[in-house]
């Protein structure tokens, strides 16, 4: 019984795994492809949460969740071409204290827009419940938040490993000098990543507003989740990353279930844990213009 | 060729006193009474601080038009308190430097006490608004501090009053989430000792990280424990979340709470509040008092006043009644006159006085619960408050801590 609960916990972590995995796989791209740690990630969250409940008010929920991300895209674009691309050769510091800068603008601009109160916000009455396969207890929002995850995360993987957009990012990541040889510009990739990685963080954002609350410092909250997840997984891998957020879930549902004051210092024990054992992440690749 | 020099250098001199702004040598050339007011705008409680500023501003306000305290007028100067060190640092400036004659604010217990002991050490008053901790009006009190906002011993009666009325005590098993700090820690414990004295059974208290979001591995746990009520210690954005989770996963055990701020209950969202909780004030309350009150911040802000901007209102309101009674910005006259018990209108039914003993304010609270579906007008009127607590027929002290359970001495 006792073991059939601690399962369930397990369960329950791989499903908060994917939760994670829309924010932290955008912020592993952008790190991978440009060099740098995009701290102002968590902020484009947080839009997509408010964008996502103004377009609500208009047209509902389903168009939200559609509509806000393809705005926050868009607003990558300008983020991309105004502010990142200066810093892709600067030494990383300086793309650090900037995006730091970013993320504090962005959380002010909320407040001043939307007020430091919390926005309500909530879901279709017909996605609330519980759904129970075997004797293990699901929430039915979450498992289409789960399922809507598994198409985006098919989607990124088709498009890096199966076209030829994806061959220039990929080989875009090791050796860019080659690329540039090549007569590629890598620019323009860097922008279509740009936009797909804070999209995706823009999804998360207009996914998690129901089920969490919709406040200005949102994103700062998550850009540390999601930062943990991406250096346990390591730089440059796909499935690092999602096999660092799946186990961070599980260690977090775990830890919770016999010490649930140490909930939330959990992950941080399994980074310094992976990192003392293996520096560069779970799968982390050897990059060059890292080393 | 002087005369340009001349007017070229007190150009730069006011420009660079612009630039710096040197508050403290403006503003001491005024003879206006200056109040130090700290209080969170960013962080957790943040949305709550901005309520609290919007209550103090209009308090000013309505005293200055009115002629102001003395015939002077009042300056608020409304700050970020931050954290409990910065919070500290700020209090001993606005002393010091700023010429602020008392200090008020605060929702944040921990900040709260570092700048009681900032207080202390200069001899100066501090009101403490809104916070509420019992530490601090309890073993941590001091003689220069006077505490506004009610007790925890005092939430967990005004939302007990209601559980035991629909029979969710007595001989039934609750299992409990609370909020692992300071404040959390005291909720739990007054929650237990009211629990235990009515007949019920406690089967679990699980901790929760300030900083936690995702609640599902609880709502396993709940489920698994198959308690009769979940009675929450929690605070701030872990409430709303809380709620909010608790809703989505439908699980079908009655809830309770000992703390939530109404800024947090409309931010639950449509259909996703249930239970019953308690408030120190609401913006539904039938007095002259309350209803202009709510008018005239509704006018301003758009929306409704959350229970920080009434506390921070009535809590100028009764620092501008104490200097003209005393006539004087005195603390040890200030402070004789509030140990004078003297009455205080708090826009409730009934009015208010701070217990000499251990400075608390005296004053009514309330349960509120959710309206059934399709009742509320708009999206600020799904809650429903019950009658204060205590009933009018009983003295206000009864729901406070006696002396001997209270370990306060000055």
């Amino acid at each position: 019984m006792q073991l059939l609960f601690l399962l369930e916990q397990v369960v329950n972590g791989l499903v908060l795994g994917g939760y994670y995995l829309l924010i932290a796989l955008g912020l592993s791209l952008i790190f991978s492809v440009g060099g740098v740690v995009n701290l102002a990630h968590g902020a484009f969250y947080a839009f997509g949460a408010y964008i996502s409940l103004e377009i609500a008010k208009q047209l509902g929920f389903g168009p939200s969740v559609v509509l806000s991300p393809v705005a926050v895209a868009m607003l990558g674009i300008l983020f991309e071409r105004f502010v990142l691309r200066r810093f892709y050769t600067a030494d990383p510091i300086l793309s650090l204290l900037v995006t730091f800068g970013l993320a504090m603008v962005a959380e002010q601009l909320i407040r001043i827009v939307w007020g430091a109160a919390p926005l309500p916000a909530s879901m279709p009455a017909g996605f609330k419940g519980q759904v129970i396969v075997g004797d293990f207890l699901f929430s039915r929002y979450r498992l289409m938040l789960l399922a809507v995850v598994a198409v985006v995360l098919t989607g990124i993987w088709l498009l890096l490993h199966k076209t030829s957009f994806g061959r220039v990012v990929r080989a875009g990541i090791q050796r860019p000098d080659m690329v540039a040889a090549l007569g590629i510009r890598l620019q323009p990739y860097m922008t279509a990543i740009v936009m797909l990685g804070v999209g995706m963080a823009a999804l998360g954002g207009a996914l998690f507003a129901p089920i969490t609350i919709v406040h200005p410092a949102m994103g700062a909250e998550i850009i540390i989740v999601a930062f943990v997840v991406v250096v346990i997984g390591g730089l440059g891998s796909f499935w690092g990353v999602v096999l660092a957020a799946l186990l961070v879930g599980v260690v977090r549902g775990v830890t919770i279930h016999f010490a649930p004051a140490a909930g939330e210092a959990s992950m941080y024990v399994l980074m310094f844990l992976v990192l003392l054992f293996r520096p560069r992440g779970l799968l982390g690749e050897r990059i060059e213009k890292f080393e | 060729m002087t005369n340009r020099r001349n007017v070229l250098k007190a150009g730069a001199a006011a420009a660079g006193a612009l630039v710096l702004g040197f508050p403290a040598i403006v503003r001491s050339q005024s003879d206006k009474i200056k109040i130090g007011h700290l209080t969170p705008l960013t962080g957790f409680l943040g949305a709550l601080g901005e309520y609290a500023v919007m209550g103090i501003k209009i308090a000013a306000e309505e005293i200055n038009r009115a002629g102001g305290v003395m015939g002077r007028q009042l300056d608020v100067m409304s700050e970020d308190s931050v954290n409990p060190a910065t919070a500290a640092t700020k209090a001993q400036r606005m002393l010091e430097r700023d010429g602020a004659t008392v200090l008020m604010g605060e929702i944040n217990s921990a900040s709260a006490q570092t700048i009681m002991q900032v207080a202390a050490r200069n001899k100066r008053l501090f009101m403490s608004i809104g916070a509420r901790s019992d530490v601090l009006r309890g073993k941590n009190c001091n003689r220069y501090t006077f505490h506004v906002d009610i007790p925890v011993a005092v939430m967990v009666n005004a939302a007990g009053q209601a559980l035991l009325r629909d029979g969710l005590v007595k001989g039934k098993r609750i299992f409990s989430l609370t909020a692992d700090y300071l404040f959390g820690h005291d909720l739990s414990k007054a929650a237990k000792n009211f629990f235990a004295a009515n007949g019920g059974t406690h089967i679990g208290d699980e901790l929760v990280a300030t900083d936690v979001t995702d609640f599902s591995p609880y709502m396993l746990k709940i489920r698994q424990a198959k308690p009769d009520l979940v009675a929450t210690n929690l605070a701030g954005n872990q409430v709303t979340n809380f709620v909010k989770q608790y809703a989505e996963f439908g699980l079908p055990y009655a809830i309770a709470g000992f703390n939530l701020n109404t800024a947090d209950a409309w931010a639950a969202g449509d259909g996703n509040l249930a239970g019953i909780w308690p408030t120190v004030w609401h913006h539904e309350l039938d007095t002259p008092g309350s209803k202009a009150f709510v008018a005239e911040f509704t006018k301003r802000h758009g929306k409704p006043p959350e229970n920080h901007a009434w506390i921070e209102y009535v809590s100028l309101k009764i620092m501008a009644q104490a200097m003209n009674a005393t006539k004087s910005t005195d603390t040890d006259k200030l402070i004789a006159y509030f140990e004078s018990q003297a009455e205080f209108d708090l826009l409730k039914a009934r009015k208010g006085y701070f217990r000499s003993w251990d400075h608390q304010l005296i004053q009514e609270a309330y349960p509120f619960t959710v309206k059934p579906k399709g009742q509320a007008k708009d999206k600020w009127d799904f809650l429903q408050f019950g009658a204060a607590v205590p009933a009018a027929n009983q003295p206000l002290e009864v729901i406070n801590p006696a002396k001997e359970q209270n370990a306060c001495v000055f």
